[in-house]
């Protein structure tokens, strides 16, 4: 996939290149649509446990299956997923690359050794069944937060494995992701150059606002953009980013346009109460622009191109933004892959070398 | 407490109350639990001193993130009769209504006003004394100040009760509730507040805190006060997407809502995105007709403070095009350590008629100020 050297064009460690030099799609979905894909990456006693105990779905009420967000109506039908979106995405804009983060409700598992389980056969389902069959397609690792241990143990698995460029979690799990608890994720993290793809979504360990939960779907989307405002500040706050200088964290679907009045309010009280997270030398605003990168999908702008215009000009800096279909959600229609009023030079920046930057295994040639 | 710093009275502003400043957050507490006995029934005050209030959280004496500073005060602002800072009336005139010129002066009580205690009945009883205690102590004696209608917002019916008691009285500007609500606050739970509300043509006032029982964030308790002010913002997005996405403003068409302490860059993205997710999905609320930003627009205030500091503050000027300066009004949250002072905390690029909105105009036309 490096930009560098071209792409492969024909499937994994295909010969014929080419100097497309396409966008990177940083956040596309798999689907499983039930636990019997997973049986063959399944452990005997886990394997056994599907049918003995009736465990059909981990499937998640983040995205329920038919809403409209969860899938584009031209993308509902398929009878290979990895097809359909090798064609109808990376094939039709042109993509040299695309991240696959999966959804499935691992995080939601309250025990941790099913919970581990569930993860290894996920990350082995992705590499068996989605990267082997396309050179131009990379993953993010899911791990299993309910252990930190565990989770250490999967990045350390998967890591060797180049084509994992990214460790995902959720938006909303059990405790704020600055928590020093997960600093070992964050040390594995940076000791693998991989990022922190904070996807949207939750465990629903808590409600998804902090006034509980609300009557509709539509408000549970809605408030995921809220639960990365909590999670960023959480991150800076503790002094993850302090602490692991060169860690990179991906905020996946979280929308974009709240993240400049955020850091407003969060650097105004930082000036205030700084005494309170001495560790925090700088202010938020810096280092978000040195951390945090966000994907385009959704942007949460009006249509009006003037208006984006000056959105991305509160943002001060051409770095953080990152391109995405979101595959197969329905964030827009047709071909309009590109939120309009995105200055000329900086789309390619968004689309080719901001996530070259933040993913150093996408500069790699495909193993 | 020893006060370090003497009032600086030396830049006093124009003290005609035409012209000088609305401000919507001044919080004015009591001295002690004492000063709310004549108020209380002797069940309520044997209560009180038994078992005492019990917030949804764990801390008996103390919040549950330790503030900046002692009470959350401007070092400056403690009387110098030795009490808590906005209790003396003389202080409070001298130091803050006078100094600036303040034309009117709205008053949020944050303690002992029983709001969101885990017994509603003590929430009834210490809402309907502090709204007493209110007149007695400040508006009768300075009437620039103006009450709070205190409600135990967890008990929608006695709420509706209490509004009913003081409606029609122009002493009292609007109904407090906090954000932090045990439920979404467009749950139907809440509608009977919303309903006397509008009925009695009261604004709600809703200030940032409160504890509402759930974690501080969607992912859990966070570890520090800077974060829980900084979610503070987060809660409130959530609070008027519930509003917006209930109905409430379809079922009360009347119902204005004030955001005090909030914050308010956050509101035309917030506005964006339910726009985005309302018409992917309006199927799911279909008694939501309009854009959400179309409520956002007809039905919200928001103050100022913490004023919302860019660093361009051009992009300052965007977000207060973006929402329409029609809502905002300024607040100085007296006598918090936070505190916006009213001659710098607008941007002087604002131009002179957005500031003089701001700083009065929009107030006196929400509140019906004379």
């Amino acid at each position: 996939m490096s930009a560098r050297a071209g792409v492969d064009t024909v499937g994994h460690g295909g010969v014929q290149r080419s100097e497309i030099r396409g966008p990177i799609d940083c956040d596309v979905h798999p689907t499983i649509t039930s636990t019997r894909v997973l049986a063959p990456y399944l452990s005997d006693f886990w394997r056994d446990s599907l049918v003995e105990r009736g465990i059909d779905s981990l499937d998640s009420i983040s995205y329920p299956s038919d809403a409209p967000i969860t899938a584009r109506p031209d993308w509902r039908n398929h009878t290979d997923e990895v097809e359909q979106l090798c064609t109808q995405v990376l094939d039709r804009w042109d993509s040299q690359g695309a991240i696959l983060n999966c959804l499935y409700g691992v995080q939601l598992v309250f025990n941790e050794d099913m919970a581990v389980a569930f993860a290894r056969a996920v990350n082995d389902w992705i590499a068996r069944e989605w990267l082997d069959r396309d050179s131009r397609l990379r993953a993010s690792i899911v791990v299993p937060l309910q252990n930190v241990e565990h989770a250490v143990d999967e990045i350390e698995r998967c890591a060797s494995d180049r084509r994992f460029v990214q460790i995902l979690v959720l938006a909303s799990g059990e405790m704020p992701l600055g928590r020093r608890n997960f600093w070992p994720v964050y040390a594995a993290a940076q000791r693998h150059g991989l990022p922190i793809g904070i996807h949207a979504g939750s465990a629903y360990r808590h409600p998804v606002t902090s006034i509980g939960w609300p009557s509709y779907y539509v408000e549970d989307y809605a408030s995921q953009s809220q639960a990365f405002q909590s999670q960023v500040a959480s991150l800076i706050c503790e002094g993850v980013f302090a602490k692991f200088s060169e860690l990179k964290v991906v905020l996946l679907e979280s929308g974009v346009t709240w993240l400049p009045g955020f850091l407003w309010r969060l650097s105004k009280f930082w000036r205030g109460l700084r005494p309170e997270v001495p560790w925090v030398d700088r202010s938020p605003l810096e280092i978000v622009r040195d951390h945090v990168r966000l994907t385009i999908q959704p942007l949460d702008a009006p249509d009006d191109p003037d208006t984006v215009r000056r959105i991305i000009d509160h943002m001060r800096s051409d770095d953080m933004l990152l391109y995405a279909s979101d595959y197969p959600h329905w964030q827009f229609d047709g071909d309009r892959n590109m939120p309009p009023g995105i200055p000329t030079d900086l789309v390619r920046k968004i689309q080719v070398d901001n996530p070259l930057a933040t993913y150093q295994r996408l500069n790699e040639d495909a193993p | 407490m020893n006060v370090a710093a003497k009032p600086s009275l030396d830049h006093v502003m124009p003290q005609s109350t035409e012209a000088g400043p609305v401000d919507c957050d001044i919080h004015t507490r009591v001295r002690s639990i004492e000063d709310l006995k004549p108020y209380l029934s002797a069940h309520w005050w044997h209560y009180l001193k038994t078992y005492g209030m019990r917030a949804r959280h764990g801390f008996a004496k103390a919040p549950p993130f330790p503030k900046a500073a002692p009470n959350a005060a401007r070092r400056d602002a403690w009387p110098p009769d030795g009490g808590f800072p906005a209790t003396n009336l003389e202080f409070l005139r001298t130091q803050h209504l006078d100094a600036y010129g303040i034309s009117f002066g709205i008053m949020n009580p944050l303690v002992a006003t029983g709001q969101g205690d885990q017994n509603d009945d003590l929430s009834a009883a210490l809402a309907t004394a502090t709204n007493d205690w209110q007149l007695d102590t400040f508006v009768t004696p300075e009437p620039r100040l103006r009450a709070s209608v205190v409600v135990p917002y967890e008990d929608g019916a006695a709420s509706a009760a209490e509004i009913r008691r003081r409606a029609g009285d122009h002493r009292y500007a609007h109904v407090l509730m906090m954000s932090r609500t045990a439920e979404p606050a467009g749950k139907r739970r809440y509608w009977p507040i919303y309903e006397a509300a509008a009925e009695a043509g009261l604004p709600i006032g809703i200030h940032v805190f409160g504890y509402s029982g759930w974690a501080g964030s969607s992912s859990g308790w966070p570890s520090f006060y800077i974060e829980e002010m900084t979610d503070h913002a987060v809660s409130c997005q959530s609070l008027v997407t519930s509003l917006v996405m209930e109905g409430v403003f379809e079922r009360y068409p009347n119902l204005k809502v004030v955001l005090i302490e909030s914050g308010f860059a956050w509101m035309p993205a917030l506005g964006w995105r339910l726009d985005r997710v309302w018409a992917r999905m309006r199927d799911e609320v279909p008694h939501v007709r309009q854009p959400p930003s179309a409520y956002l627009k007809k039905h919200f205030w928001i103050s100022t403070q913490p004023m919302e500091e860019p660093e361009r503050p051009e992009h300052l000027l965007d977000v207060v095009d973006w929402m329409g300066a029609d809502r905002l009004m300024f607040a100085s949250d007296y006598p918090h350590w936070d505190f916006d002072d009213p001659r710098f905390a607008l941007p002087a690029s604002l131009g002179p008629e957005r500031r003089q909105a701001i700083l009065s105009g929009n107030a006196r036309a929400l509140y019906r100020l004379g």
